[in-house]
């Protein structure tokens, strides 16, 4: 196998990237050559893997996650990782232990999150393709602030395998890049199943992006352009929608009821699950170790309050809270109940329309600390999350600007339909950029 | 309502050190959240959902672990290929 | 005072592979850490895949202790911190186990007893801790993750056990049941662990934790069952807690009360899914399970009971009996029985170190009467001692030839065979035995017969002896 090395030196003042490859190798294949960035929570053998947080520092992965060894199979170079809020936790990359990233848009804003580094490096120009995670929006927001192409597959359609998780049952990795042809072609190729990953699905994805939407119902929720929604964005993204209806497709407004505690259920689930994925960071295998002349849980407890950040100790705290003995049934069990709702609506919708369309983020990009209470940063959430709670496929695309910062149109599926995802981005793109 | 003790026995639970200085702030947001999770009390139906795949199985093969130093090398404390832990006793 | 007994059994399945990645479960030999990989390290990023073969043991194990397996069980995480736990967590089973509502018979302290089954799950081994330093160094601990992951079944009984001994056989028939279904091996050092929740009549339950031997079990019920009732006795409460046993002094101490604390906030493992078997376990073919290997040993070797129960008790016992049992199944039970077992367990050896061919070889030298039953047992003695420390032992007929042990011939037709002489000899130096004999007092024969098997060392055959003495007292009347 002809193989090669890749400068790669870029100017990187966002603080796109927590660390570099330089040469990187590469190979032959359909990517060959290409750099590719990756998020720091996905690992990579020999390449330092922090997931933004002060308590993987130093930890370098023995092994490559599943979609790192489809990248290098097809020739890519891997350049860098990628800033992010510590473990995905926060919707701005304010919350990395390492410094936040720079919205290349307009510098004095939040790049969005929790993969804001992997943005911001296609966004500059740094890159041209980049891989993501989303849990709750991760990709989707920060692709919508920066003004490129984000992914969300349908869960399971991506290998979870070397993912270091946040959020189990919510998180999907997916690709991040300028256009939609770029984010098919990455997808192409980090699809697939995985005998690693039990809950990965038997589905490779080979697709070619078609303009073609005539006939095509998108349906229009109230909900994605109710309170919180800034009109100036609901504007943009109607615009984008009737564009869409000019190419042929048919738009129905619809409800989504669940939307109403569809946030609440996702962040009871998502601090659940990192309360007890984050109990691994003991410092005895690997990261900053415990202070072994100490006894166990007080070295434990200081570990653990040192390595993590405040928002990171705060969701953990919640989970634990909403897990615990007498709370399960009114935080966890609730959630999940109310989790099986909202994929009912989706799933009642989807008897009646193909798609469903609005806006990614409610509002641009906000401006740093903007988001300083915890709850509002939440909140910003409330258009992203029930596609992870429903685990069907989610792309946001740039549809316009207010004020010059970018705009994101979400389109959501149909579970295992992600190529019809990428066909009305990709005819939105194209009729908008003719 | 949660009180500042229970936000301390929480941090026990969940085995976090939490300093002084931040005791008041962690009260104040956890009150915050979690009234905004009551909006799931109006939630009706049971728990039970999941995806649709059941029995997803490997065979009984073995597959080379990892190399010894791999294993160690990310440890800081280790002795005689054992990982050095905080008492427990 | 009711003694009231339930258990919690912890057994290793014997499975090629951890339960959730491929590392071998054969590390027992291997220095620490040598098989563990990114899942069973609980590395970053790593995910369960679960394995078939351990559901399909567990099934067996389900199936003969007569479960009901639910349409669906779960894998739950049971959150706590511990360094022996690689993800602090324990991948389980919590509200949806794999299998309920069984049961197992076994011979109870009254007969015939029916113990019931509560439930049987799957989980996954912790680590291993080594405690280090002391009175005068920091104490620290070394913790091994070869044994994480190990797949393990729980298996809960029913508060129906009413004293040690019949805890004891509960567990011996439920060993043997394990080792026929060829699931369990228990002579792997830790691959079983038990949980004895115990209690006199009335009173509160305590719970004693992770005893690590079958003996193990019925030394600590039995020193609760008399603290308790002891304490009883001076009129004081028995507190609800956790005890451990201390192996080495037979004692149980109280743990902190704190484990009483414990919240394991449980919730449905997300990384794997729902296991839907209950098709599986009608499609299950149980091997022969001792109760009716022990009716077969009855029926067909025409074994007593009580040989049958004792040669069906263990698996390995079982076969080896079967091997050896060849044209005579009365002496082999009898030999296999009564005197190696015996044997084994003065040594403190297994059955399994005994190659079936040798001890079939002494078998056809006593059955031939090439050697006496006497110097049958010396042979077999010698030859333990051999396999004890060699690993290897000689041929019967070889050890018998060296130790001159060789039954004596008693038939030649001059009368100097070495049993004729030595009976001459005898009468000779004992003419009031002789005397005594005539005048009709027959036991005195008894007193001749053994001074001839003196003289022969025991080589004689006792009926060549009574022969050739009869013939000579008879010749002289
Ligand atoms: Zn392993």
């Amino acid at each position: 196998m002809a193989e090669g090395m890749l400068t790669f030196s870029p100017d990187d003042r966002y603080n796109a990237f927590l660390r570099t490859v330089s040469p990187a190798r590469y190979g032959e294949g359909r990517l060959r050559g290409i750099p590719v960035a990756i998020k720091d929570n996905i690992s990579t053998a020999g390449i330092e893997t922090t997931c933004g947080s002060r308590i993987l520092s130093g930890y370098v992965p023995p092994y490559d996650a599943t979609v790192v060894s489809l990248l290098k199979k097809e020739g890519a170079a891997i350049v860098g990782k990628t800033n992010m809020d510590e473990f995905g936790m926060g919707s701005t990359t304010e919350n990395s232990a390492f410094g936040p990233t720079k919205n290349p848009r307009d510098e004095t804003r939040v790049p969005g999150g929790s993969s804001g580094g992997s943005a911001a490096a296609v966004a500059a120009g740094l890159v041209p393709l980049a891989l993501g995670t989303d849990t709750g929006g991760s990709i989707r927001c920060p692709a919508a602030f920066c003004g490129i192409v984000g992914l969300k597959p349908t869960y399971g359609r991506v290998s979870r395998y070397g993912l270091v998780a946040y959020a189990n049952s919510l998180e999907q990795i997916g690709p991040m890049a300028a256009d939609v042809a770029h984010a098919n072609l990455l997808m192409s190729v980090i699809a697939g199943h995985d005998p690693k990953d039990s809950t990965s699905l038997d589905a490779p994805y080979s697709h070619t992006p078609s303009m073609e939407i005539r006939g095509t119902r998108i349906g229009i929720p109230e909900e994605f352009f109710g309170e919180g929604v800034d009109p100036r964005v609901a504007s943009v993204v109607w615009d984008a929608i009737s564009l869409l209806e000019r190419k042929g497709a048919e738009i129905i407004t619809c409800r989504m009821p669940s939307m109403a505690y569809a946030l609440a259920a996702y962040y009871v689930t998502c601090m659940s699950e990192a309360s007890s994925n984050l109990a691994r960071y003991d410092g005895v295998r690997y990261g900053p170790p415990a202070d072994v002349r100490k006894p166990w849980h007080e070295a434990f407890q200081e570990r653990r309050r040192e390595g993590f950040g405040l928002e990171v100790r705060r969701r953990i705290m919640i989970g634990t809270f909403a897990l615990s003995s007498g709370y399960y049934g009114k935080y966890y069990a609730k959630a999940q109940a109310a989790r099986r709702n909202v994929r009912e609506d989706f799933g009642r919708l989807f008897a009646e329309v193909d798609v469903i369309a609005g806006p990614t983020m409610p509002t641009v990009a906000f401006r740093f600390g903007e988001k300083s209470d915890p709850l509002a940063m939440y909140l910003s959430d409330i258009l992203t999350v029930p596609a992870n709670l429903a685990g069907v496929p989610a792309i946001s695309v740039p549809c316009g600007k207010v004020e010059g910062l970018p705009v994101g149109l979400q389109i959501m599926g149909r579970w295992m339909e992600d190529e019809r995802v990428i066909d009305v981005a990709y005819a939105y793109e194209q009729g908008a950029n003719p | 309502m949660i009180t500042e003790k229970d936000v301390e026995h929480i941090g026990m639970l969940a085995d976090i050190a939490i300093l002084r200085g931040e005791l008041e702030e962690f009260t104040a947001s956890f009150n915050r959240i979690l009234e905004y999770f009551d909006i799931l009390d109006q939630v009706t139906g049971e728990e039970k959902d999941g995806g649709a795949a059941v029995n997803v199985l490997r065979e009984d093969e073995v597959v080379p672990s990892l190399s010894p130093q791999d294993v160690l090398s990310n440890a800081k404390e280790t002795e005689d290929g054992f990982f050095r832990a905080p008492r427990v006793m | 005072m009711n003694v009231i007994v339930g258990l919690e059994i912890h057994c290793q399945l014997d499975t090629k592979t951890k339960l959730f990645c491929g590392c071998s479960t054969d590390y027992r030999t291997d220095g620490p850490n040598t098989h563990v990989c990114p899942v069973c390290l609980g590395l970053p990023g790593s995910l369960p895949v679960l394995n078939r073969k351990a559901v399909e043991y567990a099934l067996r194990v389900a199936k003969a202790l007569h479960c009901t397996v639910p349409e669906e069980s779960v894998f739950s995480r049971k959150n706590y911190f511990y360094p022996d736990l690689n993800k602090g967590f324990q991948i389980t089973q919590y509200d949806k186990p794999l299998a309920v509502s069984g049961y197992l018979d076994i011979e109870g302290d009254e007969g015939e007893k029916r113990v019931r089954i509560t439930r049987v799950h799957m989980e996954e081994d912790p680590g291993r801790l080594v405690h280090k330093g002391g009175a005068d160094r920091p104490r620290y601990s070394l913790v091994d993750y070869n044994r994480a992951g190990i797949p393990l079944i729980e298996i809960v009984t029913e508060p129906d056990l009413r004293s040690p001994r019949e805890a004891r056989r509960f567990l011996n028939k439920l060993r043997a049941t394990l080792e026929y279904l060829g699931v369990f091996d228990s002579e792997k050092e830790g691959s079983l662990r038990v949980d004895a929740n115990i209690s006199i009549e009335g009173s509160e339950r305590v719970e004693i934790k992770n005893i690590t031997s079958y003996k193990g079990v019925e030394k600590a019920l039995t020193f609760e069952v008399t603290r308790q009732k002891n304490a009883l006795r001076r009129g004081q409460k028995i507190v609800r807690e956790t005890r451990h046993f201390v192996e080495a002094r037979g004692v149980t101490t109280s743990a902190r009360s704190k484990e009483m604390e414990q919240d394991y906030r449980y919730f449905p493992e997300p990384d794997l899914c729902p296991l839907r078997v209950a098709d599986w376990v009608d499609g299950i073919v149980l091997p022969e399970l001792p109760d009716a290997r022990r009716q077969r040993f009855m029926d067909q070797y025409g074994l007593s009971l009580i040989h049958a129960r004792t040669l069906t008790g263990d698996l390995r016992l079982a076969e080896f009996y079967e091997k050896v049992a060849g044209t005579d199944p009365a002496l082999a039970a009898t030999w296999v029985a009564d005197t190696l077992l015996g044997e084994l367990n003065y040594r403190d050896m297994s059955i399994s170190s005994v190659p079936p061919d040798v001890f079939s070889g002494l078998l056809s030298l006593v059955r031939a009467r090439v050697i006496t039953d006497r110097n049958g047992v010396d042979v077999l003695r010698v030859l333990l001692d051999e396999l004890k420390e060699k690993g290897t032992c000689e041929s019967p007929e070889a050890c018998a030839e060296r130790l001159g042990l060789r039954a004596l011939p008693a038939d030649s037709a001059g009368g100097d065979d070495p049993v004729t002489k030595a009976a001459r000899e005898a009468l000779a130096e004992n003419p009031r035995a002789v005397e005594d004999y005539r005048n009709g007092r027959k036991e005195a024969l008894n007193f001749l017969v053994g001074q001839v098997m003196r003289k022969t060392r025991g080589c004689a055959k006792p009926a060549d002896v009574n022969r050739v003495l009869a013939s000579l007292l008879g010749e002289g009347a």
